[in-house]
């Protein structure tokens, strides 16, 4: 069992929790994940590391509620305990020989974003930090993504903070207005990494992609998790989870990702009668 | 006197159109009745055939006439100084080509049903108390096992047996391996696996789950931790694919991935979280024990036709008999010498159908069998919404990339000699890791050799 010792609510569907997991904690790197399962009858789950504290021996996560699993997680608090934390998985980010890096983040990507952009600062690393949001009351990890960057960029859709608009409109602007990026990360829904990986492609600078499949065990195990990268099949548990952003299928992962659609809806609109929880 | 029916004592068994809609045990077992009928086919030849055609040298004769004079205690007592999961063998091992096939009794007939009387003795005292069982003294000396599935808990049975400290590290959030997440409950029950992995902690085993070697722990800590050998038996879990148009489309999943929903998740049951496709047309393509698994599993999810796709013949499917003939009577279709080339799908990337090629067979090849090849022109489709690919499992390779001195051979498999010693000093391996996707039974073989060069190794220190 593994106890929860910190949670914040960072915005009304997106949860933080820090998890007591001292071996994970231990060996954890940026762009790996953990699978958590929350109890006997729960699904195992892949979670992108958000950050790790060797010292105290926890790793934290940071999940948007859109199934029953990540609602049930959502609903633990301080002081419980799930049943499993599996980790670290998958490779840990290799960003290579760079100077200047755009780390692009979108919504609860930004979860993800921060830790890379964390470890590039920490290298000495420039870091321009473009965070999209739908709207202000969705923004989180503000000030954090502030301290681990260089420059941070907030956008929104509807201009309800920072500038109105996409991050790949601002990811152009602040390339044309002369950025000279030696990479750019861009995590976040598969849409928005697809558009940012195309304008990087024809800006041909290199960028690499953090990919959260449907997957069972983490491990190689179940190929759930397969996406198609330059024309071959990888697995992104033990392959990934980074891949280059110009070679990924995305049309096809958006499909895959779509397998369980209608059973998230179902858990998200009938809750329990009993109990009025999601179990 | 002899009994000399040539026929097996019949086990009784759910009716095919029946259990095909349930995920309950297909074969019931013998009564007491039945089983000492059965031993008494038993000739006790001299020389010990079937022995020799056990991979752990289970004492047959031996078991077997205590079954015949009803002392069934002693009968389990016999078998688990040399079988360390008594209930799971009794269900899963392919005894026609093992113990039975060396059976004198098969020359006129029948041999003797010798699985069968294995599983009710392990039945049987499971039913009646089950733990027998008492910690060894311990002898101060600590090895760790990678992997919880057939290979590792026999091989950590036996050194606990002898008084070693055991540390099982297992991936997944139980123990069992293969047999919790690819054997199906209806084939083996997981109260069987469960209870088959409390006995040996019982005898002292330590089982730590959640931990994925490679990643959390290198096989250098466990050695820097104080453990003074290492057995890997990590498996064969990677799942091959056949590299065809569509294999990406929604609907298409690897055995592995389609068993481990169904048995290790429990998709099938309502009160579990994972989902699962209940597939309406179904086709499953390979002709191995775990094709027939899955397509049995997809029956029982509700399929209307479930067709089992292969490239050769009947007489050349690797499966276990049984389980093809149970398959047959579910009312699984087979599809022989047959083969996909390409899976179709809609626009939403959905599963609507699988193009095939008729085969037929030509001269032998290296592995023996006819070699099959296509009959040019012969393609058709078949309907179906969803395809299962069971062509096969490679050895994972995160322990081999993350292991200094650790050689594979260019299938990935663990390099280990006949002692099951690797190349690096004080690791062995056995099971799947090393021989590449086989049977469990091979695999506790493997955990029993390795435990007996373990215990060599750390002796000879």
């Amino acid at each position: 069992m593994f106890r929860i010792v910190e949670k914040r609510e960072l915005n009304s569907a997106v949860t933080l929790l820090s998890i007591e997991a001292p071996l994970v904690a231990r060996k954890a790197q940026a762009g790996q994940f953990i699978i958590f399962r929350v109890d006997e009858q729960g699904e195992r789950v892949p979670l992108t590391i958000a950050d790790y504290d060797r010292e105290k021996g926890t790793v934290t996560i940071i999940f948007q509620k859109v199934g029953r699993s990540t609602m049930l997680l959502g609903q633990k608090e301080v002081g419980d305990t799930i049943a499993d934390f599996v980790g670290p998985l998958g490779n840990p980010t290799h960003f290579g020989e760079v100077k200047k890096v755009a780390v692009v983040g979108g919504g609860v990507g930004c979860a993800i974003a921060y830790p890379q952009a964390k470890a590039l600062h920490n290298m000495g690393v420039q870091v321009d930090l473009i965070a999209g949001f739908r709207s202000k009351d969705i923004v989180i990890l503000e000030e954090e993504m502030a301290a681990a960057s260089t420059n941070l960029y907030l956008t929104t859709d509807d201009g309800s903070y920072g500038e109105k608009g996409f991050v790949t409109d601002k990811l152009r602007s602040l390339i044309q207005q002369g950025s000279n990026y030696d990479l750019v990360i861009a995590i976040g829904p598969v849409p928005m990494m697809k558009f940012v990986s195309a304008l990087t492609k024809e800006l041909e600078i290199p960028t690499l992609v953090s990919l959260n499949p449907i997957m069972i065990d983490g491990t190689g195990m179940c190929g759930g998790c397969r996406v198609t990268v330059g024309g071959q099949t990888k697995f992104a548990c033990v392959d990934g989870p980074d891949f280059d952003g110009h070679q990924v299928d995305f049309d096809e992962l958006m499909k895959r990702n779509a397998t369980y659609r209608s059973r998230e809806q179902h858990d998200r609109e009938h809750p329990c009668r009993l109990t009025g929880e999601v179990r | 006197m002899a009994n000399m029916n040539p026929k097996k004592t019949p086990m009784p068994e759910q009716e095919p159109l029946v259990r095909a809609r349930n995920f309950k045990e297909v074969t019931l077992g013998y009564t007491e009745e039945m089983a000492r009928e059965e031993a008494t086919r038993c000739l006790h030849c001299k020389n010990r055939p079937c022995v020799d055609g056990c991979p752990v040298n289970v004492r047959i004769p031996e078991f077997i006439e205590k079954v015949a004079e009803g002392d069934f205690a002693a009968a389990y007592d016999i078998i688990s100084q040399t079988n360390s999961l008594p209930a799971v063998c009794g269900r899963v091992c392919p005894q026609e080509s093992q113990c039975e096939s060396k059976c004198v009794r098969g020359i006129k007939g029948e041999p003797v049903a010798i699985g069968r009387l294995e599983r009710f003795v392990a039945d049987w005292h499971m039913a009646h108390g089950g733990v027998s069982t008492v910690t060894p003294p311990g002898n101060g000396h600590r090895v760790a096992v990678i992997g919880a599935g057939p290979a590792g808990l026999t091989c950590a049975g036996d050194l606990a047996r002898q008084g070693y400290a055991v540390t099982v590290f297992e991936a997944f959030h139980v123990a069992g391996g293969v047999l919790m997440y690819g054997i199906p409950e209806f084939r083996l029950p997981k109260a069987i696996v469960s209870h088959e992995v409390e006995t040996l902690k019982n005898l002292g085993v330590e089982i730590k789950t959640d931990m994925v070697m490679g990643r959390i722990l290198s096989v250098d800590e466990l050695f820097e931790d104080g453990y003074e050998a290492v057995f890997i038996g990590s498996g064969a879990g990677l799942p091959s694919f056949m590299n065809i148009p569509g294999e990406s489309l929604i609907g298409v999943f690897s055995a592995n991935e389609f068993l481990t929903r169904t048995n290790l998740m429990k998709a099938y049951l309502e009160d579990y979280d994972t989902p699962i496709r209940r597939g309406k047309k179904v086709a499953v393509v390979g002709g191995g024990n775990v094709a027939m698994d899955a397509a049995r599993c997809a029956m029982r999810l509700g399929a209307e036709e479930v067709c089992i796709i292969y490239r050769r013949g009947l007489a050349e499917m690797p499966a276990r008999a049984e389980e093809v003939h149970h398959a047959m009577e579910e009312g699984i279709q087979f599809r022989v010498l047959c083969n996909p080339v390409a899976i179709l799908g809609d626009d939403d990337g959905q599963v609507k159908g699988i193009e095939c090629v008729e085969m037929e067979l030509g001269e032998p090849d290296a592995s023996g069998r006819r070699r099959p090849m296509v009959k040019e022109g012969s393609n058709f489709v078949l309907d179906v919404d969803t395809v299962i690919m069971s062509i096969g499992t490679s050895p994972n390779p995160l322990i081999r990339t993350t292991t200094q001195g650790l050689e594979a051979n260019k299938r990935g498999c663990l390099i280990a000699d006949e002692n099951m010693k690797t190349t690096r000093e004080g690791v062995y391996a056995g099971g799947d890791a090393v021989t590449g996707a086989a049977t469990v039974i091979l695999a506790m073989g493997a955990g029993k050799t390795a435990a007996r060069s373990i215990d060599e190794y750390i002796r000879s220190k």
